[in-house]
């Protein structure tokens, strides 16, 4: 089993829902990604998705743009967010790490050569978000072959053909984009979600997360009540960017304990949590 | 003649095209694909299409013997296509009329696009005016600086300019913007890209609707010459106005296809916008192609006199077109380019675009190598109204 199974069975067992925050790796500045990633684990994180950042981040919206900016400027690097890794992995065996980017770093390293650097490091799985289905047959078979989970994206506009696509290539779990948009948009639609969720699930026979427009404990919590992960992104960047460099992770920790508490607690009514 | 079927039906041309975007957008371009499938074989779309090239913009637009210019230069004879003088004054409004056209069977009310130098934003607004459509604009905010002019005619058609603050805030940016709109709007919204790049089937339709300027060409050369060209030569940016004369020709023995990238203030200074000749096959904005990136994958800043070459990419049926061997690509610098365009003023009384002055400016260097039997077929791709400030600039004039 990879860890990322592990962690989903283990969750499982005792009846929770994973939490997986979202941070780009280097932003505001490289050396502050490693206490950033201890932050998240002590605030609950079951997952980490760490961002690799691309000069163009077309899926993204303007606040993980503006990550990805000021790590590129800081001189982040495919190469530096893997050495990153492998520091984490030196004090943590358990949190899984997840890469989420766009294909050209990756192509630029070269495909072989980037995933058995990532076995090195210590990455469970590795999304690209410009790999459809349809352009990532190799992408899968060299990931799968080295034992990592290549995650794919789900969206409320995807066909049940599709489902059925992303099923065969992908592993791990799966990425449900909850709405229409770019990242840390506004518009979730928690009915489409409760609706889909099950049917997804079903069909792709692995945990289905949700992420995209999840901002507070109370849409946290209400997307746990159906899907099997919480991923948050855009509402831990924001966090980090309005925090003075010094109490970004100690803030980002407290965030993540409210969302956390949230997920934990479905039975607690809503709009009351980590606000 | 030789037979050439591309892209194969998921958009690749050898290895490059493709779709590579992310799964929002994949069942909106499978809905484009099967619209625009529909529409080739529909007899009534292809009338809509031709009449309103006929009676809109102009066409066909004429070719010109650049006869004075040619003798000046003292070598192979050249001739203009005149896509200058279509209504908007570029090429550009050929591919803008088919897509509206789309959009309008396909009932989508609303169309977005992305404009470098804004000509493909004011060709946009034009059709979008035209067939009673809401625009919106995504324009770089340093083009907006560069191209005042084009934002003030966009508006003029009632059209909403939307200044792009990210990256580098020029065309690559704008196309980013506007996908990520095409995401958030795409049941009412219909993404018109200006060129031959983007996921399938963009670079396949934009050519096929910018494949008129070729196709006139077939007939009209013999008209004047008796025969093809010995050569024909387009800038090339993203690449639209090239593949549109190029692509009738591919399958045409005999005649060289030449692209022309823009060298900027030189390919040694590293500031430059020659994708072809100085990058590296990668994936960026839906396409697998050859970009303008450092060696980790990030995509590089680029230079061009002409905002509307000043793009990191290029489309994929040019990648391929270079692997393969049948087109060649050169480049040009901002200097010889402002040269042919006051040649081209002085000379002959047309006003090119900066953007095509790349493809001028190689053709009076190519020229004078050959002789006076061979003949230069050259894509006039725009006029050069819009870089009236730019020129003057460069002159040291302020209006």
């Amino acid at each position: 089993m990879s860890r990322i199974q592990t962690t989903f069975a283990s969750l499982q067992a005792t009846g929770r829902k994973a939490l997986i925050p979202f941070i780009t790796a280097g932003d505001p500045a490289p050396e502050a990604t490693l206490p950033l990633l201890r932050a998240l684990v002590d605030g609950g994180a079951d997952i980490i998705e760490l961002g690799v950042p691309f000069s163009d981040p077309m899926a993204d919206g303007p606040t993980i743009q503006r990550a990805s900016e000021r790590a590129l400027k800081q001189g982040m690097t495919l190469r530096r967010v893997l050495g990153i890794v492998a520091q984490f992995r030196t004090e943590n065996a358990d949190t899984p790490v997840v890469l989420m980017g766009y294909a050209n770093p990756i192509e630029a390293m070269g495909l072989e050569r980037f995933v058995a650097a990532a076995k090195d490091a210590g990455v469970d799985g590795v999304l690209v978000v410009d790999y459809p289905p349809e352009e990532a047959a190799a992408f899968a078979r060299v990931m799968r072959a080295a034992g990592l989970d290549p995650i794919f994206l789900l969206a409320p506009t995807s066909t049940e053909q599709r489902f059925a696509d992303v099923a065969e290539l992908g592993s791990g779990y799966l990425y449900y984009v909850s709405l229409k948009g770019v990242t840390g948009s506004a518009n979730l639609d928690f009915a489409d979600v409760a609706q889909r969720i099950p049917l997804i699930r079903a069909k792709v026979g692995m945990p289905v997360g949700v992420g995209f427009g999840i901002r507070d404990a109370e849409s946290a919590q209400r997307i746990a009540e159906v899907a099997d992960a919480v991923v948050i992104g855009s509402r831990i960047i924001e966090e980090i960017e309005n925090s003075p460099v010094a109490e970004a992770a100690a803030r980002v920790a407290a965030f993540l304990r409210g969302i956390r508490v949230a997920i934990d607690h479905p039975d607690h009514g809503h709009g009351e949590l980590g606000r | 003649m030789q037979r050439y079927e591309l892209p194969d039906s998921h958009g690749h041309f050898g290895p490059y095209g493709g779709i590579f975007v992310a799964e929002t957008l994949m069942p909106a371009l499978e809905e484009l694909r099967l619209a625009y499938e529909a529409a080739q074989t529909d007899d009534v779309f292809r009338a809509e299409f031709e009449y309103d090239l006929k009676h809109y913009v102009g066409r066909p637009s004429p070719i010109y013997h650049a006869k004075r210019w040619s003798g000046l230069l003292g070598g192979a004879q050249i001739y203009l296509k005149r896509e200058d003088l279509n209504h908007t004054g570029a090429h550009k409004i050929n591919n803008c009329i088919g897509q509206a056209l789309l959009a309008r069977r396909m009932g989508k009310p609303r169309v977005i696009a992305e404009t470098g130098a804004g000509q493909h934003g004011v060709a946009t607004a034009t059709v979008a005016a035209r067939y009673g459509m809401e625009c919106v604009v995504y324009m770089g905010s340093e083009d907006i600086k560069r191209q005042a002019a084009n934002v003030y005619r966009m508006k003029l058609l009632g059209a909403t300019v939307v200044p792009v603050e990210s990256g580098s805030k020029t065309l690559k940016d704008a196309l980013n913007e506007a996908m990520r709109d095409w995401v958030t709007n795409v049941g009412n919204t219909f993404y018109i890209i200006g060129t031959v790049a983007g996921p399938h089937p963009y670079p396949m339709m934009v050519r096929d609707f910018q494949a008129v300027i070729g196709d006139e060409c077939l007939r009209q050369m013999p008209e004047h010459v008796g025969r093809q060209p010995d050569a024909v030569i387009a800038c090339v940016g993203g690449g639209s106005n090239a593949m549109g004369i190029f692509y009738p020709y591919i399958p045409v023995d005999g005649v060289k296809l030449i692209g022309v990238e823009a060298a900027g203030y030189g390919m040694d200074t590293g500031h430059h916008a020659a994708s072809l000749t100085a990058g590296r096959p990668g994936v960026l904005h839906g396409n697998r192609t050859y970009l303008l990136q450092d060696e980790d994958g990030q995509i590089t800043e680029t230079h061009s006199v002409s905002a509307g070459l000043d793009y990191p990419g290029v489309g994929p049926e040019h990648a391929w077109l270079k692997d393969s061997g049948r087109a060649e690509y050169v480049t040009i610098t901002d200097d010889e380019a402002l040269q042919a365009f006051h040649n081209l003023c002085r000379y002959e009384g047309i006003i090119p675009a900066l953007e095509s002055s790349h493809a001028i400016a190689y053709a009076a260097k190519l020229a004078p190598t050959l002789g006076s039997d061979k003949v230069l077929l050259v894509n006039l791709s725009g006029r050069g109204d819009k870089d009236m400030h730019t020129v003057a600039e460069k002159s040291g004039i302020q209006f």
